[in-house]
């Protein structure tokens, strides 16, 4: 039997995965990074990207993520900011909310809440890029 | 001494008004389980955040150029009271106990000399308090339109926090909200929000963490969003309070009402026998007068 560490994803709602896993692939800000038991401390700002997690039970998962990984020893926390399952994903909703957005920050009519939407909206544009790229 | 339609008028009314209680009483116990299975679901973000700050703010903490957020502007002058309420009433003593702690704050704050602004999430605690402090309240968050609270509400209000902090507008900012012990327990609590403040040894004490990309960027990132996580939770554990609240305090309304109906009934009764008895004596010293 390899040795596992303890994997948990969770979003501000709820924890969405939680349970051993053998190894993960995480989207770093500076580069994508993989994680194995052993790993030293290590705290890294995720882009929107895909997580790939191989569980103990012989499972593996693909969520597409934007947040915050801590890395430990024995452990890997995926703070997430977005966390969509790939297979639950769907473009026309992703697509239909860039337009609003779009919308958004053209309305907008102070300069802070057009920054937000134009944020949000480069988050939005930023999810739709990574699925496209997968097909 | 009232009449026996009085009477039965009133037992009546009270009858209709124990099951609007007894109604309420268990559409708040079927609410409070989703309130409370929600709250439960949002734990180990709040958690796992404080955690990951924790190790953070112990690192950089005395560092120049620290972020506003978590060292403040070194001013302690304007202070915010972001007071979070129900929208609804009938919950005991759960919105007033939040408002008077925000107030004897408020007021504490004032004897210093210090300005003090408030916004009220929720119009419960706005109706107390803008009798108080009208002018002083910059903003009101109206959640009555919010069916499923979600993490879109706790960024909403922490954006406006955050757009006053950017515009300079306060130097302390502190959240008052109630926790969730049990059904029927609930503490008005305070918490501050900016500075923030949290547990330097929690947590990451010891370990040495390597931060990609640095330090300073991920605090610049995740800062606001702890305020955001901060209000949400508070959020959460108001929904879980206020209909715990309103659970304890309609069962006693329907234990009240039950031993009022009680009460009238037995007179009731004695009435009904004095004026059974009263109409005999008529009948029979009727009869022997003849």
């Amino acid at each position: 039997m390899a040795e596992t560490l303890k994997f948990e994803l969770v979003s501000p709602e709820e924890l969405l995965l939680s349970g051993d896993a053998f190894e993960a692939t995480v989207p770093g800000v500076e580069g994508e990074f993989g994680v194995l038991p052993r790993h030293a401390p290590f705290v890294s700002a995720l882009r929107t990207g895909i997580l790939t997690v191989k569980m103990a039970d012989g499972s593996t998962h693909e969520i597409l993520v934007r947040g915050l990984a801590q890395a430990g020893p024995d452990a890997l926390t995926v703070l997430a900011e977005v966390a969509v399952r790939v297979g639950d994903y769907n473009a026309e909703q992703v697509a239909s909310d860039i337009r609003d957005t779009e919308e958004d920050v053209r309305d907008a009519t102070d300069e802070t809440t057009r920054v937000r939407a134009a944020t949000r909206l480069k988050h939005l544009k930023d999810m739709q890029d990574v699925m496209q790229a997968r097909h | 001494m009232p009449s026996l339609k009085d009477l039965r008028n009133r037992i009546a009314s009270v009858k209709a008004t124990r099951k609007i209680t007894k109604a309420m009483q268990m559409v708040a116990a079927a609410k409070l389980r989703r309130a409370q299975t929600a709250a439960d679901a949002a734990r180990p973000y709040a958690e796992r955040m404080s955690t990951v700050l924790g190790s953070l703010a112990a690192g950089i903490a005395g560092q120049p150029g620290a972020p506003e957020l978590m060292v403040g502007t070194g001013r302690d002058d304007t202070h915010l009271l972001v007071v979070c309420t129900a929208e609804r009433g009938l919950c005991g003593g759960f919105n007033s106990s939040i408002a008077k702690l925000a107030r004897d704050h408020a007021n504490a704050l004032m004897r210093e000399g210090k300005t003090v602004k408030l916004m009220c999430v929720g119009r419960k605690g706005h109706d107390v308090l803008k009798r108080l402090f009208g002018k002083q309240i910059v903003d009101v968050v109206d959640l009555r339109g919010v069916r499923q609270l979600g993490f879109g509400e706790g960024e909403m209000i922490a954006e406006k926090v955050l757009k006053l902090f950017e515009a300079g507008e306060f130097d302390v900012c502190t959240l008052f909200y109630s926790t969730f012990k049990s059904v029927v327990s609930q503490v008005p609590t305070q918490l501050r929000l900016i500075p923030a403040q949290f547990d330097a040894n929690e947590g990451g004490a010891g370990v040495n963490f390597e931060y990609e990309p640095d330090e300073n960027e991920i605090l610049a990132d995740l800062l606001p969003r702890n305020v955001a996580v901060q209000v949400f939770r508070a959020l959460l554990e108001n929904a879980a309070g206020e209909q715990g609240a309103r659970m304890s305090a309609m069962d006693n309304a329907t234990r009240n009402a039950g031993d009022m109906i009680d009460k009238l009934t037995l007179s009731y009764n004695r009435q009904r026998q004095a004026q059974i008895t009263k109409e005999l004596i008529e009948i029979i010293s009727g009869a022997e007068a003849l």
